[in-house]
């Protein structure tokens, strides 16, 4: 009687490891199962980008508003994975924009102000994020006051936090040459390539390490096929994108050449390794998916929901403050205005663009690159094709709006064929 | 995972195996509501025992003092032989206890394996090790002869509720548990899938382990269990092998706490507040 489901399992999924054009059928029909991950973000960005193209695109496609478009998207990018934290958990943090304009602040009194060396202003920095994350956290878990309300307060208060450091109308100036490189200079082409490699290679390299793991344990392992067309697919996207920032992008090259990979971009790729590390391969993020699912089901289970909850706000401050970084390192200063305006808005609108659900339990690290890029490219695009700020903010909401709805459908759509 | 090589235990009815719990005079109050009077209750190894009483009975805060989640008061707590304490949840999960819960708590949004593991994955460095869970958890249901999962890979969400029950109930027999408690598990399923999980309750007993079985339906009860016990009011009536009573007896048990020379003395059972609880051990 014990080996029923063994020999089926084994026999089912021996046959069942299925080659490409099967894998292809096995997604759409999960997708039309109401399972639709970042496809539609990905859709939504190829889309705007074949528009922009048509409408401008010796403009648009150009190197250097390539590197632009980077350039808008980063911060948007960082904020949306923090927030990722929040939202997995069906929580919301209205602060993180402001976050980071605190914890650069921060970083603009300890490093121009006060002339503490770069680390130690870096320290204080991320510190800052954590408590603020601690002190939100602590809030929400532990008395129970919903998170809306308590970043909404944080939203406000932090708000006169910048304000009282940096004074009405004033600014901080940043001159740390490897702060301001962060978003200003660029890695030479030749390093370009090899950051092409360790990344190609280093997907390669663990993907098959964890077929050789999962035959060794006598379980079903990816078709061979399927790896090679994604290792493709990757090294074609990558290596069309180190190519095209490889180019000369100044508009005077006689006097400076501006050409390569930004900085940014190999920080961004290690925190998008490292947190989808954390979340799918780890204990702690099993749990942040947990909760999210089923915080009484959590709790039974023995793990500790306060502890998750705090984590994930801690996260996503914490992040705001590299987020803040970067705005210091892009705008060579700080403002009170750092941070503000649509800064939060953007970044929540990118994670639930890019596939992140609001309803908490689904979501992954990569929907905020996705997500980013599609709101960087629309902020980045339409002002080549009309000057109306306005349309801007109209096509951004409407997106969003048809982001959520996705959001909103599929859920109905997964538990009407029995998915959710 | 010792589900397996356990099979075969079941002892042939007639010879009793020494019990895996006994509890003798357990008490258990809630400011002044004196819940459970003196109870004594058997579960025995490879026997499926059904827990039976009306509404407000006390079977639930029963299991819970089993499992640790409302320790008793007061009264004597023997498993395998030997008199613990159970002081919290982990301590009972360490003995082997294990607690299906009425609503499943389970995680939608996660599969079938991370759900039997939820809170105890199996590392691998400062990873999971997935291989190793996926392994044990296609292990722990084909020892259970489930058949009616395609891949251990989907998410709950997709499983229908005697599904739902099975993994539940899977994750239960996951860690060498020893005695597994089910809350009314089949309160919510259609004819078939209650079908589906009472086999899964029978093989449970038939892999060794201690079962207890809740439930408010009679015909489950008669078809699946080895021993019937019934509280009446917070006192254990009468706990029964299953093939002395018929159906009736056991309806007169649950509603008026005795039938013919079975059950608690006639006026225990007629003014069963009126007496002193502490004597009614
Ligand atoms: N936490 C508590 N605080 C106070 N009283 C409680 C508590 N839990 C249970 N009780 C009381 O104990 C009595 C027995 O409840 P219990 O839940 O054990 O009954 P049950 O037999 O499981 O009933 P049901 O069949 O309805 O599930 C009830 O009168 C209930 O009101
Ligand atoms: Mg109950």
């Amino acid at each position: 009687m014990s080996s029923t489901l063994t020999s089926d399992a084994a026999a089912s999924e021996a046959s069942a490891s299925p080659g490409l054009g099967e894998s292809v059928r096995n997604y759409w029909d999960r997708v039309r199962g109401g399972e639709l991950g970042s496809l539609p973000a990905v859709a939504g960005l190829v889309a705007l980008i074949i528009v922009f193209t048509v409408l401008e695109g010796d403009t648009f496609l150009s190197a250097f508003n390539f590197a632009n478009l980077i350039n808008q998207s980063a911060m948007i990018i960082v904020l949306a994975m923090g927030l990722i934290f929040v939202l997995l958990l069906g929580e919301i943090d209205l602060s993180a924009g402001y976050a980071a304009g605190t914890c650069a602040a921060i970083l603009g009194v300890t490093l121009t102000q006060r002339g503490w060396p770069l680390w130690m202003a870096l320290g204080a920095t991320l510190l800052t994020g954590v408590i603020i994350g601690l002190l939100i956290g602590l809030l929400v878990a532990k008395l129970g006051i919903p998170s809306f309300v308590v970043t909404l307060a944080a939203f406000l208060a932090l708000q006169g936090v910048i304000l009282l450091i940096i004074g009405e109308g004033g600014t901080i100036g940043i001159d740390d040459p490897t702060i301001l490189k962060i978003m200003n200079a660029n890695m030479s082409p030749l390093a370009g390539w090899i950051l092409f490699g360790i990344v190609v290679g280093g997907w390669a390299l663990l993907s098959l390490l964890k077929m050789r793991g999962r035959r060794a344990a006598g379980l079903p392992v990816e078709n061979m096929s399927v790896f090679l067309a994604k290792l493709i697919a990757l090294a074609v996207i990558l290596g069309a994108v180190v190519y095209i920032l490889n180019q000369e992008r100044s508009r005077n090259p006689a006097i400076t050449s501006i050409m390569g990979v930004p900085y940014v971009v190999p920080l961004i790729l290690i925190l998008v390794v490292g947190l989808t590390y954390v979340l799918g391969r780890t204990g702690f993020g099993r749990h942040v998916y947990a909760v999210g699912g089923n915080a009484e089901a959590s709790r039974r289970a023995g793990i500790n929901v306060s502890r998750i909850r705090i984590a994930c706000f801690i996260a996503c401050s914490t992040l705001a403050a590299v987020a803040g970084i970067l705005f210091a390192s892009r705008d060579n200063s700080i403002s009170p205005s750092t941070g503000g305006s649509t800064t939060l808005l953007y970044a929540v609108g990118a994670a639930v663009i890019g596939g992140t659900s609001l309803f908490g339990g689904r979501g992954r690290i990569i929907d905020a690159v996705i997500g980013g890029l599609v709101v960087g490219v629309i902020a980045n695009g339409l002002p080549l094709v009309t000057q109306e700020s306005g349309i801007a903010f109209i096509v951004t909401g409407l997106v969003l709006l048809v982001a959520a709805s996705v959001d909103a459908l599929s859920r109905r759509r997964a538990m009407a064929t029995g998915r959710a | 995972m010792s589900v397996s090589t356990q099979s075969g235990v079941r002892p042939s009815s007639g010879r009793t195996p020494d019990p895996v719990l006994s509890l003798r005079g357990v008490h258990k109050s809630f400011g002044a509501v004196h819940v459970l009077q003196g109870v004594d209750f058997d579960v025995y190894p490879g026997q499926v025992t059904a827990l039976v009483g009306d509404n407000g009975a006390g079977k639930s805060t029963l299991i819970k003092g089993v499992a640790g989640i409302y320790p008793f008061d007061d009264g004597d707590f023997f498993f395998e032989g030997q008199k613990v304490h159970i002081s919290d949840p982990k301590h009972a999960n360490a003995l082997g206890i294990e607690v299906v819960y009425q609503d499943l708590a389970l995680c939608d949004n996660l599969d079938v394996v991370a759900n039997m593991f939820l809170g105890r994955e199996e590392k691998k460095g400062p990873g999971l090790d997935e291989a190793a869970m996926e392994r044990k958890a296609s292990e722990t249901l084909a020892g259970l002869s489930v058949r009616t999962l395609s891949s251990v890979r989907r998410t709950v969400a997709s499983l229908s509720g005697g599904q739902r029950q099975t993994v539940a109930i899977a994750r239960a027999v996951l860690w060498n548990s020893k005695l597994v408690i089910l809350d009314e598990p089949t309160a919510a399923l259609g004819v078939a899938q209650t079908e589906q999980v009472l086999s899964l309750v029978e093989r449970l007993a038939q892999n060794g382990l201690g079962v207890v079985l809740i439930s408010h339906n009679i015909n489950d009860v008669m078809r699946v269990a080895d021993h019937i016990a019934c509280l009446y009011l917070g006192r254990m009536a009468a706990q029964v092998p299953a093939s002395e009573v018929t159906n009736s007896q056991v309806v007169e048990l649950i509603t008026t706490g005795r039938t013919g020379d079975i059950g608690l003395p006639a006026q225990v059972a007629n003014h069963a507040d009126a007496i002193d609880p502490t004597t009614g051990a």
